[in-house]
């Protein structure tokens, strides 16, 4: 430890954990990358400071500029701490089903809280803060999905961090989202070591997907062709909902005490390391459980915990 | 050998209504053939004139994106479920 002149400057450089004692297999280990202790909170902290200073240095973002960005929680809770310590009002396009911690913590921040329809999901808070930004042109936008920043911050942190505290990495299992994660992360240690697997864990696809009315309605985020996701990513895998309140638990077993998305990155994780002979698995700890108590994940019933969840965006 | 596939709401208009339909084939590609020979709107939805994936589908074997197994080529076998998403952004709903 040492004396900070700034909170952002202890975003990143976070502990890799060896939690191999959930391993399956005796000649797998299986370690966990503790974003949650990034002082807003995530691994969102890493991209939302990426991309507001890359911003600054280009001139996109000018002194108390509005910013305005579409998140189901994270994003814009990094963002929120960004903007407050560095001046910027913040409007946050957010899903109205995200638990009520994330709605919490964005106006502890004091950012701005825009609800979107929640049976449209993330994508419909996109699609709600695209169609804002279009209108406001005064409000900088940041769109995660497209900025090159957010891979950026994984490419030079997060990869970076992995291969110094574990270069006998073998496979990289981190949740899907933007995708920043696991394009930047990947990109950066198949350089290194071009016989690294990277994994994608994503939560099921629910009602959200219901709501389109073709298929050339979807989305792939831009950041995810342009950085060569369908070349990087060697599988992509759906957990469940029990499956992952079952694993987030579990990890408390090992001292981790993890958000929803985690519990299915190691749920991910652990089904690697049942395919695999041998190896080192490095998963993604994306946020603390902090934000989940009132899913009552850890302490009641897990079919009521699972029916609750229903419905509730979690990534 | 048929496996039960799910159909996502976009494409059940082209199948009768049904959201799970049984179809044959050893691998994605045949099983497609077969969901077309039933249900001929389905043609050119899910899989391209030109043979490939459309763009903003995903399709799974079980629990697996079928992009990075063996794409169209995947081997599937009885017991397999075959679902068809539309691809969206980011998290999505927890619903099971
Ligand atoms: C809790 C949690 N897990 C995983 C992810 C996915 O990360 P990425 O956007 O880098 O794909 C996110 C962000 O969307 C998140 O908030």
């Amino acid at each position: 430890m040492a004396l900070y002149n700034s909170i952002l400057d202890l975003i990143g450089d976070t502990p890799l954990v060896d939690v191999s004692g959930l391993s399956p297999n005796p000649r797998v280990r299986i370690l966990v990358k503790l974003e949650g202790q990034n002082p807003g909170g995530s691994v969102k902290d890493r991209v939302a400071k990426s991309m507001v200073e890359e911003a600054e240095k280009d001139g996109t973002l000018v002194p108390g500029q509005t910013i305005l960005e579409s998140s189901s929680g994270n994003t814009g809770i990094g963002l929120a701490m960004v903007a407050r310590v560095k001046g910027y009002p913040l409007e946050v396009v957010l899903p109205e089903n995200v638990s009520e911690e994330r709605k919490q913590l964005l106006a502890v921040w004091g950012a701005e809280i825009i609800l979107s329809p929640g049976r449209e999901g993330s994508n419909g808070a996109m699609r709600m803060a695209q169609r804002l930004a279009a209108e406001n042109a005064d409000r900088w936008f940041p769109f995660q999905y497209g900025n090159h920043a957010n891979p950026k911050a994984h490419y030079e942190g997060t990869g970076p961090e992995i291969w110094r505290d574990c270069p006998e990495v073998t496979h990289f299992v981190a949740g899907l989202g933007t995708s920043g994660t696991l394009v930047g992360v990947g990109r950066f240690l198949k350089e290194r070591k071009p016989s690294v697997q990277v994994w994608a864990v994503e939560p099921p696809a629910g009602e959200m997907v219901d709501g389109l009315k073709s298929f050339d309605e979807g989305f792939v985020p831009p950041i995810f062709i342009e950085h060569d996701g369908y070349e990087l990513l060697d599988r992509k895998t759906v957990v469940g909902t029990r499956e992952s309140v079952e694993w987030t638990v579990r990890l408390c077993d090992v001292g981790v005490f993890a958000g929803i998305s985690s519990g299915a990155v190691v749920a991910g994780a652990v089904r690697c390391a049942q395919k695999i002979d041998e190896g080192v698995v490095v998963a993604v700890v994306a946020d603390g459980g902090w934000k989940y108590l009132s899913t009552g994940a850890w302490t009641e019933d897990i079919d009521h915990v699972v029916e609750r969840a229903r419905g509730t965006i979690y990534f | 050998m048929p496996v039960d596939v799910r159909l996502p709401t976009v494409l059940r208009q082209h199948a009768g209504g049904m959201a799970s339909v049984k179809a044959n084939g050893t691998t994605l590609a045949e099983v497609f053939d077969d969901l077309v020979r039933q249900f001929p709107g389905l043609a050119g939805q899910v899989v391209t004139d030109n043979g490939t994936l459309h763009k903003f589908v995903n399709v799974y074997v079980n629990d697996d994106d079928v992009r990075y197994l063996d794409k169209l080529e995947t081997k599937v076998s009885d017991d397999d479920v075959v679902s068809i998403l539309p691809a969206v952004a980011g998290g999505a709903l927890a619903t099971n």
